[in-house]
Parts: structure tokens; sequence; C-alpha cells
């Protein structure tokens, strides 16, 4: 095997024969090897975020008809860098009644959140920090780390609007998680099993023909999970400021500002493994390189959905946002969940199950919808029924 | 390798700070925090006692999930039980909890 | 030492340690925070006893939702987040002393079972934890009806915590 065609593997043998030259014992091999890809996976995330800052900063440019920035390097590519020195050289302000070691921990956790779900992504066939078998469980048990950070932000910074922030964000937060896990279990369901190998390995057709409703979830509960627009309600900047990380300056507010946007790929990248089939790709099983590459076409697909609904829808109401998680999306996503065991069961291995799936998919979906408008609508007689309708008067 | 006794050291001694805890804590809530750490103690027990003499049965594991259950529902009902109290007499001191005490 | 062993004495440390500084501290905040270190302690040790399953739910249900449950209650029954003037009872000393001795007794007794010295046998071949734990959990000849029990349970919980904790309707 060439190094152009699989150069992890080329260098994870490369160090595992310089590791066994120094003559350690096997454990100690095995932890400093695991250390190094541990190393190598959280600085891929990290490194990341820097190219990804520029093209959110150049899409969302041409959604508003702007050029973006184009200064700083060819098309702008090294703003980010300015950015990170300006970050890094500002005052580093710390409040006077801030509860110090949480207030300085709560950005280092928020980021390490987002990039501990780096450590189960498959990026090309043995290409994988580690392939648990409860990687789906995984992905949901570290995103709960971001939840306390968002708390331990809020709290720490003694600062009222902070605080509400963070109490609005983790309301959010939790809610989300609900539909998003329900969702996920779904493509477990179908891949019969929970790790993120397998769960790439049996996707021959992609999952997200057989539950697009799913996917749809899961793909706007994560939006509201990574806090962006429409549902950006925790740092609602006329309400709150900025949210849980108001008192934040230079380069810890930069973490979190970092760790949204990695958060933000990462969403695509999952949903890219979940629904669009991973890495899977014409010739990516020979070819590890282009299942990395196939891999970052996909999630940078996702990763463009996501900043398009964040170009083009306002912000939305705070109840109506509790309102369209309890009453649409949670209901939907677990009518799919049953229905999707049932008829995955009923059609297994049949020519059938396809059809099957897909027609129950989109049946849910505009069920719920009609459902969810006939509701709506009596709601909004029922408030008006009674009501004195003001005159107008001549004065 | 691990021998069992570590696992049985630690968990005692999570247990009796969890027990000092809810005998000798103030606040409600610091004491429904004392009980999960006795609960833990408890689970730390279940999953060594399975996997270093019965890793064949399930069961350790299962009966762990089924404190995993009654610690959520716990929590559930106390915390709503303190906010509750909380919302009526403006304190969750335990001891100044005492209406029914004669 | 091998790795295996130095990372369960450091977890055990930070453990014990947490725990301790859980059940010691006035500010609630930290307490609560010291005991996501404890949970998050213990997840690790399943992770050492070949219970990975168990470590992430252990995450999920205890960090994921109470220890932020904690959290919000100790938030929402402010008058003593920042720090009771007292935090223990008048009869703590009674409590140290019954803990302290419960400890002892349960460190003695560990120290003269013979079963305590036992090392973990290898894991059966093909060993799926995910499956065996949810076949053992649905079938009939395993734990369904405890299963089954504990859901119920579960709801029940949910909807006497609401019921307890709404604030009385005005137009009740």
């Amino acid at each position: 095997m060439s190094f152009w065609q699989d150069p992890i593997a080329v260098i994870g043998q490369l160090i595992l024969d310089l590791l066994h030259s120094l003559n350690l014992p096997e454990g100690w091999i095995v932890f400093i090897y695991t250390l190094i890809s541990v190393v190598a996976v959280a600085s891929f995330g990290l490194l990341l975020v820097i190219f990804l800052i520029w093209l959110e900063r150049k899409v969302a440019a041409r959604f508003q008809d702007r050029v973006g920035p184009n200064r700083a390097g060819p098309f702008g590519l090294l703003q980010t860098f300015a950015d990170m020195v300006k970050l890094v050289t500002k005052e580093d302000v710390v409040p006077e009644k801030a509860d110090k070691l949480i207030f300085n921990l709560a950005p280092i956790l928020s980021l390490i959140a987002v990039l501990l779900i780096w450590a189960v992504v498959p990026f090309a066939p043995g290409w994988i920090g580690t392939d648990l078998n409860v990687g789906v469980l995984y992905i949901a048990a570290v995103g709960s780390f971001g939840i306390l950070s968002v708390l331990m932000a809020g709290w720490s910074s003694n600062n009222k609007y902070a605080l509400l922030g963070a109490f609005r964000a983790v309301a959010q937060l939790i809610s989300y998680e609900v539909p998003m896990l329900l969702t996920m279990m779904i493509p477990v369901l179908l891949a019969r099993g929970m790790g993120m190998v397998q769960m790439v390995t049996v996707q021959d057709t992609w999952f997200i023909f057989l539950a697009p409703a799913a996917g749809i979830i899961f793909l706007v509960s994560s939006i509201a999970e990574i806090g962006r627009t429409p549902f950006d309600l925790l740092e609602a900047e006329s309400e709150l400021v900025a949210g849980y990380h108001t008192e934040y300056t230079g380069m810890k507010f930069g973490m979190f500002f970092a760790a949204e946007f990695l958060h933000a790929f990462t969403v695509g990248v999952l949903f890219a493994i979940l629904f669009l089939g991973g890495w899977r790709g014409p010739g990516a099983e020979e070819i590890p390189i282009l299942g990395m590459f196939y891999l970052m076409i996909k999630g940078f697909l996702g990763y463009f959905v996501v900043m398009w609904v964040r170009s083009t829808l306002p912000r939305i109401r705070i109840d109506h946002m509790m309102a369209f998680n309890w009453k649409f999306l949670t209901p939907v996503a677990l009518a799919l969940l049953i229905l999707t065991a049932l008829l995955d069961k009923i059609f297994a291995g049949t020519a059938l199950r396809l059809p099957a799936l897909l027609g129950a998919n989109l049946v849910v979906l505009a069920l719920g919808y009609w459902i969810s408008t006939l509701m709506s609508r009596r709601q909004a007689k029922e408030r008006t029924k009674f009501k004195k309708r003001p005159v107008a008067k001549p004065a | 390798m691990i021998p069992l006794s570590w696992y049985l050291y630690l968990a005692a001694g999570l247990f009796a700070l969890g027990l000092f805890g809810a005998v000798a804590r103030r606040n409600a809530v610091a004491i429904l925090m004392s009980v999960e750490l006795m609960l833990n103690a408890v689970n730390i027990n279940l999953v060594a006692f399975w996997r270093y003499l019965a890793p064949a049965e399930i069961g350790g594991q299962v009966f762990a999930i089924m404190v995993f259950a009654v610690a959520a529902a716990e929590v559930a009902v106390g915390l709503a039980l303190i906010i509750s109290i909380y919302r009526g007499r403006k304190t969750v001191a335990a001891d100044e909890i005492n209406l029914m005490k004669w | 030492m091998t790795v295996e062993q130095g990372i369960f004495l450091f977890i055990g440390f930070v453990i014990l340690f947490s725990a301790f500084m859980m059940v010691t501290r006035s500010n609630l905040i930290h307490a609560a925070l010291y005991l996501v270190l404890v949970l998050f302690g213990v997840a690790v040790l399943f992770v050492l006893l070949d219970a990975g399953f168990l470590a992430v739910v252990q995450i999920i249900v205890y960090i994921g939702a109470i220890a932020i449950l904690m959290i919000f209650a100790v938030m929402l029954t402010r008058g003593n987040v920042t720090g009771e003037a007292i935090s223990m009872n008048s009869v703590f000393g009674w409590g140290l002393l019954l803990c302290s001795l419960f400890g002892f007794a349960l460190i003695i007794m560990l120290g003269q079972w013979p079963g305590a010295a036992a090392l973990a046998p290898a894991l059966p071949a093909n060993w799926n934890e995910v499956s065996e734990l949810g076949v053992a959990l649905v079938s009939p000849q395993g734990y369904v009806i405890p299963f089954e029990v504990a859901s119920v349970l579960l709801l029940a919980a949910l909807i006497g915590a609401i019921v307890v904790a709404r604030p009385p309707q005005k137009d009740e």
C-alpha cells in the first residue's frame, strides 16, 4: 500500500516501528501510540476550525451579496489568522466577582465536548480514532459536557444576562436533545448496531432514502443544538447581550467561538455518516484517502445547509421554539422510531423495504405537519374567540 | 491487572462519604447529591462483581441499569419536592423543614 | 505497575477527593460540580471494567440529566447558592463518627474476605455487551418484568415531578 493511497496507515506503522525499536513494555507502547493518535485527531479538528471560519464568512457574505474577507492573503484565506492574533493579544478580563476556576474551565470544556465527538468519526476505511460499539450513544454522551459548560460559563460569570442566557440555552439544548437522540436511533435500527464503522459499511443504500424524515428532523434539532439561527435564542443580542459568554474576552471567547463553528461542521459530518453513507463512494474501499475526500464533501454539504438556513431565516420566538420541539419534532420522531422498527422487521431482506420505509416516512411527516397546523389554527381561533376587539373611534 | 479488592475498597470509601453527606448536610439538595454518591458506590460494586465473578451472566449490568432508573426517578421527584417546599417556606435547609415534628 | 493500575489509582484518588469536597463544600454549585467529577470518574471505572455501554449511559443519565437538574435546583432555590452560614447540621459529629465506623468496618470486612483478591477472568469469546444486554432486558427468561416496572416507575416519577413542582394555577 503506497503512501498516497493510505498515508495514515503508513505513518502509523512508522510510529509503531519506532516505538518498538525503543524496547518499551507493550502497555506503554499502546499508551503512547494512543496518545499520539488522540493528539492527531484533536489537532485535525482544531486546524479545521481555521478554515471553517473563513468559509463561513465567505459563504455568508455571498448570501448577503457582499464579498467577504478579501484583504489578508489570497481570497482572504489568512483572515482567520489575523483574527486569532487579534483575539490572543486582547486583554483577558476576568470579572471581579467571578468564580475564577469555573470561569476559566468552561470554555475549555465547551471545546473538549466538540472535539470528543471526532474520536468516533470514521474518516475512511481504517481511519477512526476508536470504533466504540456504542458510538452513537457516545456522541450523545459527550454532548452533555457541552450543556454543562454552558451552565458553568453562565453561572460563574456572576452576570444576570449570562445566567439568563445559560438558563435559556440549557432549556433549549435539553429539549432539542430529545428528538435528536430519537432520530439518531433510527439509523441505529437500520444498521443493526451502534458502532460508527458498522453504520457506514451497511449503508449500501444511504439511510436518507430509508429515513428522509428522520434525516430532516436530525438536522433541524442539531441546528438547535449548536444554537445557530433560527435557534440562536441563547445569544439573542437584543435581549441578552451575548448570552452565556457575555463576560468572556480574548481567547476564552475564541474558544467558545471555535467550539461553535467546529460543532456546526461536526453536525454536517454526523449527518453525512448517519444518513449519507459516510465515506462510501466509488473506489473508497481500495484508496482510503478518497473516502476521506467523500466524507469531507458530504460533511460540507450538511454544513452548507446549516449556513444556508442561518442566512435565510430570522430568529424564532422562544415559545414557538419550545412548541415546535415538543408538539411537532418529538411526537413525529417517536412515531417514526416505532414505525421504522416495525416496518424494518416486517420487510427485512425483501425488495419492499425501501419503498415501505420511504413511504412511511413521508406519510408520518405529512400527517405530523397536517395535525400541527390544524391544532395551531384551532388554538388561534380559541385565542381570538371571546376577545373584545378594540374599536377605532374618531377622536 | 487490578484485583477486585481495589474496586471494593473504593466503593466502600465512596459509600461512607455519601452516607456522611446524607446524614450531616443541612441543605436538602446536598442530601440528594450524597444519596447519588451512595448509589454510585453500589453501582461500582455491582459492575465489579459482574466482571470478576460472573462475566457470563449479564445480570450485574442489568442491576446497574435498574439503579440508573431508580436514581433518575428519585432525583426528579426529590428535586420537585424541594422546589415545592422552597416555594412555600423559602428554605431548603433540612432541619428547618419541621412542620410535622412535635 | 501497569498503565491500567496507574489509571485506576489516579481515578480512584479523583473520585474520593471530589466526593470528600462534595460533602464538605458549603457552596452548593461547587458541590454539584465536584459531584460531576465523581460521576465522570465512575464512568471511567466502568470503562476499565469492560462495561462501555454502562459508562456511556452513566454520562448521559448522571452528568447530562441528573447533575444538570441538581445545578438547576440549586439555582432555583437561590437563598443558598453562594454558601450557607452553616453547611452541616447540628448532629454532624455523630454522623462523622457513624460513617467513619461504617467505612472502617467495611474495609476490615473486605480485608478478611478471601475472594477479594480475585483477578478479572477473560470475557467470553465474541462478547457483544450491547446485544447481550438488550436481549437480557426484553427476554421473558431474562429481566423483562423489572424492565417494564422500571419504565412505569420512570413515567410515574415524571408525572409526579411535574404535578408536585408546578406552581398552583390561578384558575383551579
